[in-house]
């Protein structure tokens, strides 16, 4: 049998499904329904076979379509560094509000997606985002919490 | 059916409609344009805005958006040779030969044509067979809906590309799985959230589409920036030439249009097929038919193998909207997306839609015939400046792109929690992406996932917990039959190709 990523994944998704089948046994049901033909763990089940059942195939079978990535030519650390600016714009849009979160956001991803146009970096992210802070607050009546504005009085 | 029409039409002709429709294929056209991006993502954008208008105007604007969408992506399918969705790669094998020839804006006009004509004429057909669809499915019982979802999901599965169906089924299942988080849809009683209280109400359908979609398709375009096989080759967009099609080329579209039309259709009424196979067809059966001389030109840029694919993946469109009208199960990955979002609606699509909501149900089908108009006058003379949109930065267009997949999560729950759960779904889908596993299935399964489940309860709880419901009815077995068929025969063209 080859070893590619392809049958690693495989792999990944088969020890998924069986730890997915051992928590679906685990799902507590009323003491009513426990043999009933039907209750809450049923699908669940039956879902976790079908898991091993696919997966499993996929290890065994084999595998004419190998796909081959290039690792060289992708750009992880780009990719990376967008993905970190989500989490951190995740963990402090409660807390400092919209509009400044998302803002920065926009202007982070652009900086670091290699753009230099200041003015245009600036009018993408901070304008339009209270252009669309306004569609959403103001005309489609979506309320926004923003420590931020609230604090400068933009908003109420 | 005479006053479903009319109440369609009063629906779909007020102002706010008819604008909801241009809207939609406007950024329909834009999006679908940009290569990777296709009428999922596109619609998975707007779910969030919709969720503000009533479900008619809502699903209005997603049609559109679809249209629109597929119609873009024949744009970037001819003057880039970079199909913006996979249902507009047989566009591509005349359309940028064409536009190679210097022909870019005649092969824009015929696929605008084309593109008009085969919606239109199927938007027909769908006028006509959804009543009559709607009728016979109200015999369908529990077992048949059970085994009608397995066969969509099979059949998705299937089709979503060659030689990847265990791919595909793996993410069938994940997508159930995904379904299956929260509580148990009877008894409350909560499943996979291991106590996390933001899991308890499952798993929003917009967070797995935004992030299976919207997002990872970010993620994938800088993560392959670099890569020389993804860099497309680029026609000057500046010399499209006429956009006039002579008469001669005008007669061969007729021949064309009305047999791809039919094609498209009924490949798209089909559960799991879609724009893609229906064009491909089209485009096959269009080569065996013409003449020995027009044949020699196919791949060259002949104008039969324009209007084929187009006009069939237009159709196949119109098509999909008949299995998720009429029996509530999707006919594509795209209008998987759009059940769902009616289910957020708090419309069931099904058999009855018609009868409890007839303006939804007319609404969209007239919306079908506007839609068309408005593609075409929004196309045609607007096509140089469209094609401008394709020089579009991507330094740009990612950020803005993840910007309005957060937010949209972000309005909906105002909860960071599910910014970090899509984050983190986005991050696997882009990694399963790199080895081609599919994501249109993954989504139809987490759309049916609750309703298979409804279905398998009542069938074992009427059946006693017998397993025969699956073959008592005719229609069950029959159903079923098909499913095991299209498996059998899938894992051994595996076996096969091997040895």
């Amino acid at each position: 049998m080859n070893i590619n990523t392809t049958k690693i994944i495989s792999l990944l998704f088969f020890i998924f499904s069986a730890f997915y089948l051992y928590t679906a046994y685990q799902i507590q049901v009323f003491a009513f329904d426990e043999n009933a033909p039907f209750n809450a763990r049923t699908f669940p089940i039956y879902l976790g076979y079908a898991g091993l059942f696919f997966s499993g195939l996929k290890l065994i079978l084999p595998d004419p379509n190998t796909i081959k990535v290039d690792h060289k030519n992708l750009e992880y650390k780009k990719t990376g560094i967008l993905i970190l600016i989500a989490i951190i714009y995740g963990a402090t849009i409660l807390k400092v509000g919209y509009f400044l979160t998302t803002s920065l956001f926009l202007f982070a991803s652009y900086y670091f997606l290699g753009e230099r146009r200041w003015i245009l970096m600036f009018l993408l992210s901070f304008p339009f985002v209270a252009a669309f802070m306004y569609l959403l607050h103001g005309i489609l009546d979506i309320y926004l919490r923003d420590p931020f504005l609230q604090s400068i009085g933009v908003m109420g | 059916m005479i006053e479903g029409i009319l109440i369609g039409l009063t629906t779909a002709l007020t102002f706010q409609n008819i604008l909801m429709v241009m809207v939609g294929c406007f950024f329909g056209t834009i999006i679908g344009m940009l290569p990777g991006l296709g009428p999922m993502t596109a619609i998975a954008l707007m779910i969030p805005i919709t969720y503000g208008f009533d479900p008619a105007t809502g699903l209005i604007l997603m049609a559109g958006v679809y249209y629109g969408a597929v119609f873009g992506g024949s744009t970037s399918s001819i003057l880039l040779n970079a199909p913006g969705v996979p249902g507009t790669v047989a566009t591509s094998f005349d359309g940028y030969p064409m536009a190679q020839q210097g022909k870019a804006g005649k092969a824009l006009a015929i696929a605008a044509w084309s593109s008009f004509a085969g919606g239109t004429l199927s938007a027909i057909y769908l006028l006509f067979m959804a009543p009559s669809l709607s009728k016979v499915s109200l015999s369908f019982r529990s077992p048949d809906y059970f085994a009608l979802m397995i066969l969509g999901l099979t059949a998705i599965a299937a089709f979503s590309s060659k030689g990847q169906f265990l791919k595909a089924m793996m993410m069938v299942v994940l997508g159930l799985m995904l379904a299956s988080v929260g509580q148990d849809s009877l008894s409350d009683i909560t499943r996979f959230t291991f106590d996390n209280m933001n899991l308890t109400d499952g798993i929003s359908f917009v967070l797995v589409v935004m992030a299976t979609f919207a997002m990872s398709e970010a993620l994938t375009i800088i993560l392959k920036r670099n890569d020389p096989t993804s860099a497309a080759k680029q026609v000057s967009l500046t010399e499209l030439g006429s956009i006039k099609i002579n008469k001669e080329e005008r007669t061969k579209m007729y021949k064309t249009i009305p047999r791809s039309s039919v094609i498209g259709f009924l490949i798209g009424v089909l559960p799991g097929a879609g724009a893609t196979i229906a064009s491909f067809l089209a485009y096959g059966m269009e080569r065996n038919v013409v003449s020995d001389e027009e044949k020699e030109k196919f791949g060259k840029g002949s104008v039969n193998g324009l209007s084929a694919p187009e006009t069939a993946n237009n159709a196949a469109c119109s098509g999909s909207f008949v299995p998720m009208l009429t029996l509530g199960i999707p006919g594509s990955g795209t209008t998987a997306v759009m059940l769902g979002a009616l289910l957020g609606f708090g419309v069931q699509p099904g058999p009855r839609l018609y009868m409890t909501n007839p303006e939804i149900f007319w609404s969209i089908i007239m919306s079908m015939y506007i839609g068309m108009v408005i593609l075409l006058i929004l196309n045609l003379p607007l096509i140089p400046y469209i094609a401008r949109i394709l020089a579009v930065p991507k330094n740009y267009l990612i950020p803005l792109i993840l910007f309005f997949s957060v937010t949209g999560i972000y309005v909906m729950s105002f909860n960071n929690f599910d910014i970090y759960l899509m984050i983190g779904i986005a991050v696997v889908a882009t990694f399963l992406r790199l080895y081609d596993f599919p994501m249109p299935p993954l989504i139809l399964a987490f759309v049916l996932g609750g309703l298979m489940e409804e279905n398998l309860r009542r069938s074992l709880l009427l059946s006693n917990g017998s397993w025969e419901f699956l073959w008592d009815r005719t229609l069950t077995a029959c159903i079923l039959a098909t499913t095991i068929l299209i498996v059998v025969w899938h894992i051994y063209k595996t076996f096969k190709k091997k040895n």
